[in-house]
C-alpha cells in the first residue's frame, strides 16, 4: 500500500491531493482569481500559493484523515510552468520531505494530468489531447514515452480563449474559459475565423489576432456570436487533429485532459468524431481536468512503484520539461 | 458518374474522409468522400471539405510533373465531395510494410525511397501537409518507387521553412508509430538531400531550428 501527498502550482492552481493506491482521498485546492481583464503574474500568483499552502496542507491532511508518518512519498511538480509559483511549491515540498523524512520525487506536469484521466476514466491507451492554458499537444504512448504527435506551434488553445476573454472583460472566476463557454450557448451567427491546421499541428495566435479586431470595430456581431465562433473554430482544429492521430495510429479511445478538456462543447463534438469511427472518448470533469495536487500525488506513486526517485541535487524546477522527455517505467504495454 | 449506379464498398476510414472501391468504366476504382462531420458547424465543414478536395485534386495532378507517382484522378464531385480516382489495388501503406516483420531487412532501401520521393515533391515545390507513412503506398513490394496520396493539406510554396515543417511532421509521426525509427529517418534526410538540389541543404537546416523551436516552446500550466 503506498500513500503518496502531491503538491501542484505550476500556474494559478495551488493543489494538494493525498492518493492511497488510486484512491484519491483529499484533493483542495485554491485558484489565484485577478479582477476581469488582468492575467495572473508571476510573482502574485507565487505569493498567493505562499500565503495559502500551510492552511492548505493542514486541510488535506484533516479531510484525509492521514497522519503525515503515514505518508510514503512527498511529490511536487517539476514543470513545465511558471517560474516563481513552481519554485515557491517546490521549497514547500522539500521542507516537509525532509520534516517527515520521507523520500520525494519530481513530476512532469502533463504526465500527471495523464496518469491521472487514466486512472480516473480507465482508458487503456488512447490517443492524448492534452489541452490547458499553456498546452496543446496531441500524444501517443509508444514505447515508455508519451510522444507528441502534434502541438500548437504558437500559442495554447486555453491562452487564446484566456486571452480573448480578457478582452471581453469577462469574469476570471471560476475560470476565463469557463465563462466563454457560458455565452457561446446563446451564440446564433457563426463568423468564418482562421482555421489553421498543418497536419497534425495547430496554430491559435492568428485566430486570436483576428478575432481580437472583430471584437473592438465590427458592431454587427453580439459577444455570444464571437464566443460561439471562436469556441467552434478552434475546437475543430483539436477534433480534426486528434483524429488525424487516431487514424495514423489505428487507435480506438480519445482521452481528453487539462483545463480546457472540461468544457463540454469540447467533449460533445469529440464524442461525434468519436462515434463515427466507432471509437470512444474519454474526459473528466473540473475536479481532474483542472490543474489538482492529486494527478501529481498519483504519477508520483505511479514512479515510486517502480523505484524511480529524485535525488536531493535533482529537487529543481524547470520551466520547460517536455512530455516525451520522461521514460514511462511504470507501463510495460509497447 | 454517380456512385449510386454501381455498388461501391466502404473499405476505409481514413483521418478525414471515407474510401470505398468499385469500378470506372472497367478499371479499378476509389472514391474518397469527405463525408460531412457532424462535429463542425456546417459552414466551417463545407468551406474546409472544398478546400482540401481542391487542393487534393490539383497537387495529385501536379505530382505527374514532379515525377512523384500518384493515383490518377478519374473524375471530381464537388457537390458531394467525392474525388473518383485509380485504385491502387496492390498498394500496402508504408506503415504497414514497416509493421510486417517479414520486411525488416529492407528497410533502409525503403527509407532512402521515401527521402528521394519527398525530394522531388519539394524541388517543385509541393508541400504534402500530411507525410506519415500511412498517406504512402507501396505496390507490389517494390520498394525503388512509391505512390503519394491523401493530398487534402497539401499546397505550394517555395520558402524552406514549409519544406521543414513537412519534414517535421514526418519525424514526429514515424518516431511515435515506428519504434526506433530514428536511424531510418537519417536515411531518409540523407537521400532527400541528394534529390532536392535546389534547396535540401537549407531546408534540413530549417528542420533543425523547428526541431530546437518545439523543445523551447514555453510551457506554463
Ligand atoms: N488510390 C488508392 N489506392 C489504394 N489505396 C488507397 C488509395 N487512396 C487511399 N487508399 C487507402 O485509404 C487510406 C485513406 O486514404 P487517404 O487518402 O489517406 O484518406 P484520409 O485523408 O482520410 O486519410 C489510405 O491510408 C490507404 O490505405
Ligand atoms: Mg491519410
Amino acid at each position: 500500500m503506498v500513500v503518496s501527498i502531491g503538491f501542484e502550482g505550476s500556474a494559478n492552481k495551488l493543489g494538494i491531493g493525498i492518493v492511497r493506491d488510486g484512491i484519491v482521498l483529499a484533493n483542495p485546492r485554491r485558484t489565484f482569481i485577478t479582477p476581469p481583464g488582468e492575467g495572473f503574474k508571476p510573482v502574485d500568483t507565487a505569493n498567493h500559493h505562499q500565503l495559502n499552502i500551510v492552511l492548505l496542507l493542514k486541510e488535506a491532511l484533516d479531510e484525509a484523515k492521514i497522519d503525515p508518518h503515514e505518508i510514503d512519498v512527498v511529490c511536487y511538480t517539476k514543470g513545465p510552468g511558471l517560474g516563481s509559483p513552481l519554485v515557491s511549491v517546490a521549497v514547500f515540498a522539500r521542507t516537509v520531505s525532509q520534516l517527515w523524512g520521507k523520500p520525494i520525487i519530481g513530476v512532469n506536469h502533463c504526465i500527471g494530468h495523464i496518469e491521472m484521466a487514466r486512472l480516473i476514466t480507465g482508458a487503456q491507451n488512447p490517443i492524448v489531447l492534452y489541452v490547458s492554458g499553456g498546452n496543446t499537444q496531441i500524444i501517443a504512448y509508444s514505447q515508455k514515452r508519451y510522444r507528441i504527435f502534434g502541438e500548437t506551434v504558437d500559442i495554447a488553445v486555453g491562452n487564446c480563449l484566456d486571452r480573448f476573454a480578457r478582452l471581453l472583460k469577462l469574469s476570471n472566476h471560476p475560470s476565463p474559459g469557463h465563462n466563454i463557454e457560458q455565452l457561446a450557448k446563446n451564440g446564433k451567427i457563426y463568423v468564418p475565423l482562421p482555421y489553421v491546421v498543418k497536419g497534425m499541428d495547430m496554430s491559435f495566435s492568428g485566430v486570436l489576432t483576428y478575432i481580437e479586431d472583430f471584437a473592438t470595430t465590427l458592431q454587427e456581431y453580439t459577444v455570444e456570436d464571437l464566443c460561439f465562433s471562436l469556441q467552434e473554430t478552434v475546437f475543430a482544429m483539436l477534433v480534426e487533429t486528434t483524429e488525424r492521430a487516431m487514424a495514423h495510429c489505428g487507435a480506438q479511445e480519445v482521452l481528453i485532459c487539462g483545463g480546457v478538456g472540461c468544457n463540454i462543447r469540447l467533449q460533445e463534438m469529440m464524442a461525434e468524431m468519436c462515434k463515427e469511427r466507432g471509437a470512444k472518448v474519454f474526459a473528466t470533469d473540473e475536479r481532474f481536468c483542472i490543474d489538482n495536487g492529486a494527478m501529481i500525488a498519483h504519477a508520483g506513486a505511479e514512479m515510486f512503484n517502480v523505484g524511480v526517485l529524485t535525488s536531493w541535487e535533482d529537487t529543481f524546477c524547470t520551466q520547460r520539461y517536455r512530455t516525451d522527455e520522461v521514460e514511462v517505467k511504470w507501463r510495460n504495454d509497447v | 458518374m454517380d456512385m449510386k449506379e454501381q455498388p461501391y464498398v466502404l473499405i476505409k476510414q481514413g483521418s478525414e474522409a471515407k474510401i470505398y472501391s468499385g469500378s470506372f468504366h472497367g478499371k479499378p476504382c476509389l472514391v474518397k468522400e469527405r463525408f460531412p462531420k457532424r462535429y463542425r458547424h456546417p459552414q466551417l465543414d463545407r468551406e474546409i471539405s472544398t478546400q482540401r478536395l481542391k487542393n487534393e485534386v490539383r497537387s495529385l495532378v501536379r505530382c505527374r510533373l514532379a515525377g512523384v507517382h500518384a493515383p490518377t484522378v478519374y473524375c471530381v464531385n464537388m457537390e458531394l465531395n467525392h474525388i473518383m480516382m485509380e485504385h491502387i489495388v496492390d498498394g500496402v501503406t508504408v506503415k504497414d510494410y514497416i509493421k510486417d516483420p517479414t520486411s525488416k531487412s529492407n528497410l533502409d532501401q525503403l527509407a532512402s525511397t521515401i527521402g528521394t520521393t519527398i525530394g522531388l515533391l519539394h524541388s517543385q515545390n509541393i508541400i504534402h501537409g500530411d507525410l506519415t507513412t500511412s498517406n504512402m503506398l507501396i505496390r507490389s513490394g517494390d520498394i525503388s518507387k512509391l505512390t503519394m496520396i491523401d493530398f487534402g493539406l497539401s499546397f505550394i510554396d517555395h520558402s524552406a521553412e514549409d519544406k521543414g515543417v513537412d519534414l517535421y511532421v514526418l519525424e514526429r509521426a514515424m518516431l511515435s508509430t515506428h519504434p526506433n525509427s530514428e536511424s531510418l529517418f537519417e536515411v531518409i534526410l540523407k537521400s532527400y538531400l541528394k534529390t532536392n538540389k535546389k534547396d535540401g541543404k537549407e531546408t534540413l537546416k530549417k528542420l533543425d531550428e523547428i526541431r530546437l523551436r518545439g523543445r523551447k516552446r514555453s510551457m506554463a500550466g
